[in-house]
């Protein structure tokens, strides 16, 4: 990311939350050249020098910019679902600053030439363009790939995403020889023997709907492999999306015990249910009518019980859980309309995730100070240390920052969306909290004016 | 030529009554209310009568497109839903498309868009995939859409036909024991006749091997009163997977077909073992009421889940099932056809 | 019109039918759902009790001959029944009253679909005019003149409780 510099910003009267410097109050904020240069109880704009774009913030929330360390950028290979321009748009509009591109991508991220790809294209993108490489040679599961190639050219963590590393030998040799290279393998945890075919959770509403289910345990018996391989081995494991009551537990207790693992949940994960799929935005009490089998509601893992819902809530918030990360996973039209069976896996997140996080906070059950810890220290702390110059408020470091509304109300329009995949559940359903500005490297990447106007009448 | 129907009630009703519910398409029974369904079943009532006649044609349909679009290879189903549209004086139009179509041809939604331009009023469609009805609806604004069987779903009018069948029969269906026998879990049959039969107030015992035993299809569970306040209608379903003790009492057994496959994928032992334990003969017969009957929505492997002595006895209803598929198929159409020509 | 004057309607209309038909050999009353039924069973209670023959009577539903399924969508559908075969049978239709003609015409489709009867005559006990098709009846009860935005509603004892017939305005009924 390398943006055209602009004048400096002068963020005014915002509550500023800053888990990393342990902050939490009214404070304005100044930016130039990049960089924050103060974090002071009261800058008067009157003592800058030269044009200062004033934000007042009042009433908004004034923190790091978010990081996802989960998205499906697309590019190269799939451009027709999202381009790395358009998936830094949303990134950009979602509050997100760092975004890391998933390598199930076409050429798979194995090679260091993709990887250079990668970082040419989102050269000058509206967020920073972080890069997964994949774990195994294109991503077939059967050789390791070059992984110090991979991090030279610039990679922060491995996954196979889209499948496992199915081989237990296999995943049990990524993990030993990455173990002195510093970064983590991820794992999307799915045992195919025990969800043949499965297109939603198994349960009643799965039952009810006729659809092949995935049974929780079709990720909790990978997700116990693969704690067990990191206790052998010493190796980073990193659970990506977890999703179910039984993995947050497997992860508590292997954390309890000293295992080196970490573990990420999506924000669908944190509010929709299965009962979602019967098309009455989660009633579950709703006849399967015109509306059911919305294809939107098709994701891996899939959605689960309220029961698994208000483990992962739980797990987030007694840090079990490290990080939110938004599996942001656009599709073209045709991939979800069609029938439940065909469509393809997958939610647009980056644009909703806030929304939908905040009503973990608007219910109590997650503090505000903590879900932002889950979007910045949180991620950069699953990565090791490499992102961590992008999660604090602190003087001298990039100005990457995120505003937001913790109260708007606003109805979801995938209209609006800047990714090219529009493929949510939840649009035309009402969130309450929303983005107001971004501002990453300095530059005011997207504003809302709408909500940013609410601050210059607080 | 006289027509009569024997038992018709001394009740007058109004031609006025309308089939309670404005319903656009047949999806499932899950969204049909008890009251709906006697309704439907009284008008295939008449819809019978008008097979009995010579003249088996009425003009109620005249001018009305229907579409049969047939993903799955169908005799039965398909034929009876034409033979119910051309006794309504409706134009049937035959689509069948090979199973390979539906990964390689014209999309399902782009096929129906084409139809509805075409001036279809009604599509009929069975698919392998549950739910492709259901997105039919969602995306075809004139067009009613009747599932005749989606995956492992639905298959609302064989459903709606078993009821007729055991109505007929029985008389009343409220707190009738009815035992469903064998693969529940991919039936669509059978999920539909757990929701016909249960809305008519029967008991329902699902019995089969426990790895071919579905979920609940409701929060609260096989047999929950409710979940959160909200009364379960499947509150008088229950499973028993012994089917000696299942079958003890019962008014009405409803075996289902048992494809061999399911044995390759391990599901159960053997077909021996599962003739042992869950085919409908003579002494398991024997343990249910003395005159209770015997359904099966065919085809039929004679001999594996029924034996061939119970198939063709006396309590066999198979071939009346057929017939009333033909009233209940024509009783959902002509409701269906009024229902868009409201809309419109 | 009140119990006694609908009495009287009856009474005059089973002279006329016997007396059209040389008396109650080969008749047929099809009273058309619904209150067509119980104005057909008086009919033939009136008739066998002046003349002790015992006339049969069809109930016939036409509702799957109506042309306009677009505007009464989703009726209930009842069963057509006929004590005997209508072929070579003078079939009476009997409704409670004749208006467009449309509900006659369906009728007499519908006995065509059973056989072939001798003739087909028509009996209303209101006759309120209106006339869409080339339809009268051979027998009335009554003749009212009404405008087109009035309804006429008959009941009957039998299904309603009280016998009468009375003129509304439409929208209040």
């Amino acid at each position: 990311m390398a943006l055209p510099q602009q004048r400096p910003i002068l963020i005014t009267g915002g509550r500023v939350i800053d888990p990393a410097n342990g902050r939490d109050g009214i404070f304005d904020v100044l930016i130039a050249d990049g960089e924050i240069k103060a974090v002071d109880q009261s800058i008067p704009a009157g003592s800058l020098d030269g044009a200062v774009r004033v934000i007042h913030a009042g009433g908004l929330v004034v923190c790091p910019g978010f990081i996802d360390i989960h998205t499906h950028l697309r590019e190269p290979g799939f451009e027709y679902k999202e381009t790395i321009a358009t998936g830094a748009a949303a990134a950009a509009r979602g509050g997100f600053t760092t975004i890391c591109a998933m390598p199930n991508t076409d050429p798979a991220i194995d090679n260091a030439a993709v990887v250079d790809y990668i970082a040419n294209r989102a050269a000058s993108v509206p967020a920073r363009v972080r890069v997964f490489g994949c774990v195994t040679k294109q991503r077939a599961g059967r050789e390791l790939a070059d992984m110090e190639e991979l991090i030279s050219a610039g990679v922060v963590a491995f996954s196979d995403d889209g499948d496992p590393v199915y081989d237990a030998g296999l995943m049990r040799l990524a993990l030993t020889y990455s173990r002195d290279l510093g970064v983590p393998i991820s794992n999307h945890c799915e045992d195919h023997e025990l969800c043949p075919g499965g297109v939603m959770a198994e349960g009643w509403v799965s039952s009810r709907l006729g659809l092949a289910g995935i049974p929780a345990v079709a990720e909790e018996a990978m997700v116990a492999r693969d704690i067990s391989l990191a206790e052998l081995t010493g190796g980073r494991l990193h659970v990506a999306h977890l999703s179910s009551a039984g993995s947050v537990a497997m992860v508590r207790q292997a954390k309890e015990r000293g295992i080196p693992v970490t573990a990420e949940v999506c924000p669908h994960h944190l509010l929709l249910t299965d009962a979602w799929a019967l098309g009455g935005k989660g009633d579950p009490n709703v006849a399967a009518g015109p509306l059911a089998y919305d294809t939107y509601t098709k994701v891996y893992p899939p959605l689960r019980t309220e029961t698994d819902v208000a483990a992962c809530v739980a797990g987030l918030a007694d840090g079990t859980i490290d990080c939110v990360a938004t599996d942001h996973a656009p599709h073209e039209r045709v991939s979800k309309e069609c029938t439940y069976h065909e469509a393809a896996f997958g939610i647009s997140v980056l644009e909703t995730a806030l929304g939908t996080l905040m009503s973990a906070v608007h219910n109590g059950d997650v503090s505000l100070p903590t879900m932002i810890e889950r979007l910045t220290t949180g991620p950069a702390r699953v990565l090791g240390n490499g992102l961590s110059q992008y999660t604090a408020l602190t003087p001298g470091t990039p100005a990457d920052l995120t505003l937001f509304d913790p109260d708007a109300a606003w109805t979801v329009d995938v209209n609006q969306f800047a990714s090219m995949g529009r493929n949510t559940p939840l649009d035309g359903v009402e969130l309450r909290g929303r983005v107001a500005a971004t501002i990453a490297g300095g530059r005011l990447v997207f504003e809302e004016p709408a909500v940013l106007n609410k601050g210059e009448t607080a | 030529m006289v027509a009569t129907v024997s038992n018709e009630p001394e009740v007058f009703q109004g031609n006025a009554v309308p089939v309670p519910g404005l319903r656009r398409h047949v999806l499932d029974l899950d969204d049909f209310t008890a009251e709906e369904i006697a309704a439907t079943l009284d008008n295939a009532a008449a819809m019978r009568a008008v097979l009995e006649r010579d003249v088996k044609k009425v003009p109620a349909l005249r001018g009305r497109v229907i579409m049969t679009l047939f993903y799955e290879a169908s005799t039965r189903t398909r034929i009876s839903f034409e033979e119910a549209g051309k006794i309504l004086s409706a134009d049937v139009i035959n689509m069948t498309a090979s199973a390979s179509s539906i990964e390689k041809g014209e999309s399902l939604l782009n096929t129906g868009l084409t139809l509805q331009a075409m001036g279809v009023d009604v599509i009929v469609v069975r698919h392998p995939h549950a739910g492709a009805p259901h997105f039919l609806a969602r995306n075809l604004s004139n067009v009613a859409v009747i599932n005749a069987g989606d995956g492992a779903h639905a298959h609302p009018t064989q459903g709606l036909l078993d009821l007729y069948t055991a109505r007929e029969h029985l008389g009343g269906l409220s707190g009738r024991k009815v035992v469903i026998v064998g693969d529940v879990l991919h039936s669509r049959v059978a999920r539909s006749a757990v929701w016909g039969f249960a809305k008519a107030g029967a008991q329902v015992i699902l019995s089969g091997p426990p790895t071919l035993m579905p979920d609940p299809l409701t929060p609260g569970g096989w047999g929950a009163a409710g979940n959160n306040g909200v009364a379960n209608p499947l509150a008088n379903v229950s499973v028993e997977s012994d089917l000696d003790a299942a079958i003890e009492g019962a008014d009405l057994v409803m075996a289902l077909r048992l494809q061999s496959e399911r044995q390759q994928r391990g599901f159960f032992p053997s077909l021996r073992e599962y003739i042992r334990r869950w085919q409908v003969n003579d002494a398991r017969m024997a343990r249910a009421n003395h005159d209770a009957l015997l359904m099966h929505p065919g085809p039929m492997n004679e001999g594996i889940e029924v034996s061939s002595g119970v198939a063709h006895g006396e309590r066999s209803l198979i071939e009346e099932q057929v017939t009333n598929g033909v009233a209940i198929r024509m009783a959902l159409l002509y409701q269906l056809a009024g229902a868009v020509a409201v809309e419109n | 019109m009140d119990a006694d004057e609908i009495r009287r309607a009856v009474t005059r209309m089973f002279h006329e039918i016997l007396e059209r038909n040389h008396g109650a050999d080969g008749l047929l009353l099809a009273g058309i759902r619904t209150r067509g039924v119980p104005l057909a069973e008086r009919l033939a209670e009136q008739i066998r009790q002046a003349e002790n023959v015992s006339i049969p009577v069809g109930r016939l539903d036409i509702n799957l001959y109506r042309d306009d399924l677009s505007e009464r969508p989703r009726m209930r559908i009842r069963p057509t029944t006929m004590p005997v075969d209508v072929a070579g049978r003078t079939v009476v239709l009997v409704d409670d009253v004749l208006y467009t003609g449309r509900t006659v015409r369906a009728a007499m489709d519908a006995i065509s679909d059973l056989g072939r009867p001798l003739r087909i005559q028509a009996a209303a006990l209101v006759d309120r005019g209106h006339r869409e098709l080339p339809i009268r009846a051979d027998f009335v009860g009554k003749n009212i003149p009404t405008r087109q935005m009035e309804l006429v509603r008959v009941r009957f004892n039998e299904t309603d409780g009280i016998d009468d017939v009375c003129i509304l305005e439409r929208g209040t009924a």
